[in-house]
Formats: C-alpha cells, structure tokens, sequence
C-alpha cells in the first residue's frame, strides 16, 4: 500500500475536525475536533517521516502528543470553569462579549 | 600507512576549528531564555510551598530579579555577540541580532506589564481573582471581591509565557517554533480567565481565546508536518533550501505555506484572523491585556518574520500577493471597525488590528529595510501599549474599570493629568510626529516603497488618517464634553503602575524625538543564520 492513501487519509481527518470546530456548538466536542486535527498531524508526520526515511518525523509525533495533552489540561480547566459558572457548555452561550 | 597519514591529516585540519567553538559555547547565547524559563520553575515552587500570605511579594520579587538579570545577561552578551550569529541547543535556537533584539524589547516590555500585573493599589487586592475556583455570583464571590488576596500564579505564568516568546523568536526550526507557540500561549489562555471583577466576560474571554487559538495552533502544526513532507526537514535553512530548486510537488510547499502562515498571522491578530482580538482584549484583566497585546505582538512578528525572510524568501513572488491582500484587509477593519466602537478596549483592540496590517507591510518588504524598521515599529507599538492599558485601568467606578467611552466624557476636567497622558498616547498610536509611533509608521513606509509597494503605501496612509479619527473623536470627549454627574473616578496610582506608565510614556516621547539610538540596534544586523 502506497504511502500517499495515509495522506489522504490524515487531510480527511483534519478536514473533517476543522468542520467539526466551525459547525459543533458543545465547547468540548468543538475541543475534541482540536483534538482530532492534531491527530490527523500526527498520522502525515510519521506517513512523512516513512516517505523521507528518516525518524525526524515519528519524533516530532511525540512532541505533538505532549504538546495536546498539555492543551488538554488547559482547555478542560478552562471549559469546566465557565461550565460551573453557566450550567452549560455550549459556544452559543458565551455571548456578553461582542460588537 | 596511508590511512595514518590520512588521519592525522583530518586531525590537522580538525585542529583550529575546535578553539574557535571553544570561544564561543553555544549555551552563553541562550542565558536570557534559561534565566526566564528557570525562574519560571522556581516560581511554581514557591507557589507550592510557601505560605499564602508571603507568596505575592515574594514572586512579584522573583520575577523583577528575572527580568532584570536575563536583561544583564543580554547586554553583556550582545556586546561581544559574533556578527554572524550562532546556533544553540543543537542548532534549534538562532541567536542572531534580530532575536537579541526581539529578547531585548520583549524583556523591556513585560517589565511594564509585569509592573501592571504585580499592582494592588489601583484595585485594592490585585486585578487578578482570589481563588479562581469559586464560582462567579456566588456569596463567596463577592466576599473574594472585597478580599486582598490575589491568585499569584499569574507570574509564573507570565514567565513562561515570556520564555516561550522569546524561545519562539529565536526558533530555528518549525518544530520549535510550535513547541514555543504553545509554551506562550497556553498560559495566556489561563492568564485571561483571572480577572477579579465581571469574571463572566473574563472566562468567555479564555474560552473564546483557547478554543480558537488551539484551533489556529492546528493549522500551524498541518503547515509544518506538510512542508516537513515537502523538505524532508523542519530546519528554516532546509526548506529555503529546498524551495529555491527543486522538483518536488508544489502542492505540499505551497499548501504548507498557507496552513502556516495563517497559524502565525492569528496569533499576531492580523486581518481576517483578528476575530478573538475585541473580545479577549475587553474580557481579560487589564495587566494581561497589556502583556498580551505588547508582547505577543512582539512574538508573533518576530516569527513571521523569520519564516518569511529565512524560510520562505525564494518563494516570496508566491506569497507576496496574497499577503498583500492580508495587510490591506487588516488595515481596513481595523481603522473602519474601530470607529464604530463604544468600549475604550474593543477600540484599542481595532487599532491593534491596523497596526498589525502596518507591521505586515514592513514584513512582506523582504529587504534589510523592511527587517529593520517592523523591529523598530514593534519596539515603539510595545510600549504606547502598555502605557496605553496602564492609564485605562485607572479609570474607575463601583464596579471595577469603567471602559465604556461615554463614562470618559470630559474626564481632563476631573484629570488633566490623566487625559494628558492619554492624549499623547492616543496621538503616538495615530502616528503624529514627535510621538515614536510617526517614527515607527515612517520607516515602515519608507521600507515598503523603497521596495516597490507604492500602492500598499497609499492604502496605509488612508487607513492611518481613518483611524485617527477615532483617537481624535476620543480625545475631543475628553477634553470637550461635560462630565456625567456619576462619572468615573480617576484612581492615584500605586508606585507599580506609576513606573509602567512612565516608563511607557517616556520611550514614547524618546524614540519619538531621538530615534537614532533604536534605529541603529535594530538595523545592526540581518537574519544570519540561514
């Protein structure tokens, strides 16, 4: 199998997660989409990586590991505050700040 | 026998090349960043173990030494630094004069934002909430809002979000560079949701700013794996290298192009990717406003222009028109949404939109000119900023800051001193001569023409003359309005704030009247590591 499906495959992924942040209204799947295009990196980098023949790739895969699980961290302490304030999730719901 | 020779051939010519590296270790380079992100450390250390009532003035301590000796460490440096540059920590990190410059003005601003940051006289307390967990509304809520603790993690925070700017400024490779991106921004993010009062605004304020900011930071890293693809390596030179001949597919480079600048352009708050700017600038704590719009800024500049100049300089005739396009659009909303703004910082934010497109035009002039005067620009931006949100935060009423533009009708009746200082400051932002933001504007402009952006010039004085209408309409409210029978109170500020505006004011009206001195630090060199 050719190297060039995993491509597509990973913009596929990001696409469909860039789609899902602009359309999904609950703040933690908006988040999960964030998620899903750092994965979708994560599978070009080391279809990259095997392409390139080096491993430059596959460790610059960890380090995006790291650098999502320390954004997860953030964003969940972010969103569990306005939801214990609000009572919901929902990016609609923020709306005091505007114009 | 031959291979005898050969090698004490190799250990021959070997031999003078190892004193040289020995002159120079690469780490010395580097203080500045390990100073900053070592102190960061420490500081979360302190957070843990000392008692509660000692740790504000102990870190506000820590973090006035940190700057303070990562700036010595500096001067020391650049003063013997070589002129070519040097690499460290394994060629990731690029010193060369225009990130010792970035380091220098990053470190200058955010002691002024650090002065903002530390203050508790101007909100009795500290602008930052008491306990972050206690929900908004509540009994407790409002016991916290007249307590005096503040949470005082804001300043490791802020430390490494210093280190991750100054570390994104010097970043060599793509991976860095996202590595530093997120290291400066996620604790921004959290900085965003501390305010102590209107606390709803605030956290919409960090909500908004994470979720479009992991977004953008999506987009960067897509950017940087598509031209890993396309250069089979992430270091700036690499891909130069690559981009100048080769007969790979353009559809990696030029797809990895995109996705990356546009992940840089959000964070820097230009055109169409402004949308965060009016909203997390008005919600969050003002200090961190200040700190976020000076000093990201500053960030965020200083990596576009290294991956356009470094990176991406021989495809410049690919890129050029689109960023044409991108400058023009900043400038347009930012000098048209602007005037139709009623919050003191939603306008501000606007006007760091235009600026942003001003700073942009110096960007997309791939010259030696262009370079140097977006430094300079960034250096004069910075500090009206600060000084700009230092003077909004005293302006008050019962509820907090009264940022809403009719409460600031004819306030140089209850201030003169206030509406001053704020009308130079309003002035130095429009671009009005012996103000260092003419200077600024001037050589910016003077860079694009001379690179033959004539057109994109013109756009930018009609945009600047725009958007000094609303810093006019402003200041005649101030100066020729009657005051509001329960108008604001103008706050005297502690010695903190005191220092940050002056400080502001001051290099405002100095690179205003001398610029000579900046100008020549930031025209001393070029990106040498390529």
């Amino acid at each position: 199998m050719t190297p060039t499906y995993y491509l597509l495959l990973s913009a596929l992924l990001f696409t469909i997660g860039a789609v899902g942040v602009l359309v999904r209204r609950n703040a933690i799947v908006v988040f999960m989409c964030v998620e899903l295009m750092l994965n979708a990196v994560n599978l070009s980098l080391v279809t990259f990586s095997r392409i390139n023949g080096g491993l430059d790739g596959q460790i610059m895969a960890f380090f995006v590991m790291v650098v999502a699980a320390a954004e997860v961290v953030v964003g969940l302490a972010i969103i569990m505050s306005i939801f214990r304030t609000r009572r919901t999730a929902s990016v609609d719901d923020s709306n005091l700040l505007k114009y | 026998m031959s291979v005898m020779s050969s090698v004490l051939l190799l250990a021959q010519e070997q031999a003078p090349a190892a004193p040289v590296r020995a002159e120079a270790p690469p780490v010395t380079a580097i203080w500045p960043i390990l100073i900053v992100l070592g102190a960061a450390c420490l500081s979360v250390l302190f957070e843990a173990l000392l008692p509660k009532d000692l740790r504000w003035s102990f870190q506000v301590a820590l973090t006035l030494l940190t700057i303070a000796a990562a700036g010595v460490k500096l001067i020391t440096y650049v003063s013997d630094a070589p002129a070519a540059g040097e690499t460290a920590m394994f060629g990731t990190l690029a010193v060369d004069r225009p990130a010792l410059f970035l380091w220098g003005t990053l470190l200058a601003l955010s002691l002024g934002a650090v002065l903002l940051i530390a203050d508790r006289s101007v909100e009795p307390g500290g602008s930052f909430v008491a306990t972050a967990a206690i929900r908004p509304g509540t009994v407790q809520d409002r016991a916290q809002v007249a307590s005096t603790g503040m949470q005082t993690e804001v300043f490791p925070l802020t430390l490494f979000a210093l280190g991750g700017m100054m570390t994104f400024c010097a970043a060599n490779d793509l991976l860095t560079m996202f590595v530093a991106l997120e290291v400066l921004s996620l604790p921004l993010y959290l900085m965003c949701g501390l305010a102590r009062r209107r606390r709803l605004l605030s956290q919409e304020a960090a909500v908004k700013y994470f979720l479009l900011g992991a977004f953008a930071s999506a987009f960067f890293l897509y950017g940087v794996a598509l031209l890993y693809g396309y250069a089979g390596s992430v270091r700036l030179a690499d891909i130069a290298e690559a981009a100048a001949g080769s007969d790979r597919s353009d559809t990696l480079l030029f797809a990895g192009m995109g996705l990356l600048v546009v992940g840089l352009l959000f964070k820097a708050a230009v055109g169409p990717f402004h949308t965060w700017t009016p909203d997390v600038y008005q919600g969050a704590p003002t200090p961190v406003t200040a700190f976020m719009a000076a000093c990201t800024k500053v960030a965020a500049f200083g990596g576009i222009l290294r991956v356009l100049q470094v990176a991406l300089e021989s495809t410049q005739w690919e890129w050029r028109g689109v960023l044409w396009g991108v400058a023009i659009v900043s400038m347009v909303i930012g000098a048209v949404l602007g005037l139709t703004q009623t919050d003191v910082k939603r306008m501000i934010a606007y006007s760091s939109v235009a600026h942003a497109g001003f700073l942009l035009i110096g960007s997309i002039a791939v010259t030696d000119k262009g370079l140097s005067s977006t430094l300079f620009y960034l250096l004069t931006y910075g500090f009206t900023t600060i000084a700009t949100f230092g003077v909004i935060s005293l302006v008050r009423d019962s509820s907090g800051e009264a940022t809403h533009l009719s409460q600031w009708a004819g306030l140089a009746k209850r201030s003169p001193l206030l509406a001053g200082v704020f009308t130079f400051l309003l002035l130095a932002l429009a671009g009005i001569p012996l103000t260092s933001g003419f200077v600024g504007k001037f050589v910016v402009f003077e860079a694009a023409l001379s690179d033959g952006m004539g057109p994109l010039v013109v756009v930018a004085l009609v945009a600047s003359a725009v958007a000094a209408f609303f810093y006019l309409r402003v200041i005649v409210l101030m100066y020729f309005s009657e005051p509001a029978a329960d108008g604001p109170t103008v706050t005297v500020p502690g010695a903190f704030t005191t220092a940050a505006i002056t400080l502001g004011v001051i290099i405002t009206l100095l690179l205003g009247i001398a610029p000579a001195f900046a100008l020549d630090w930031a025209s001393s060199g070029v990106f040498a590591i390529r």
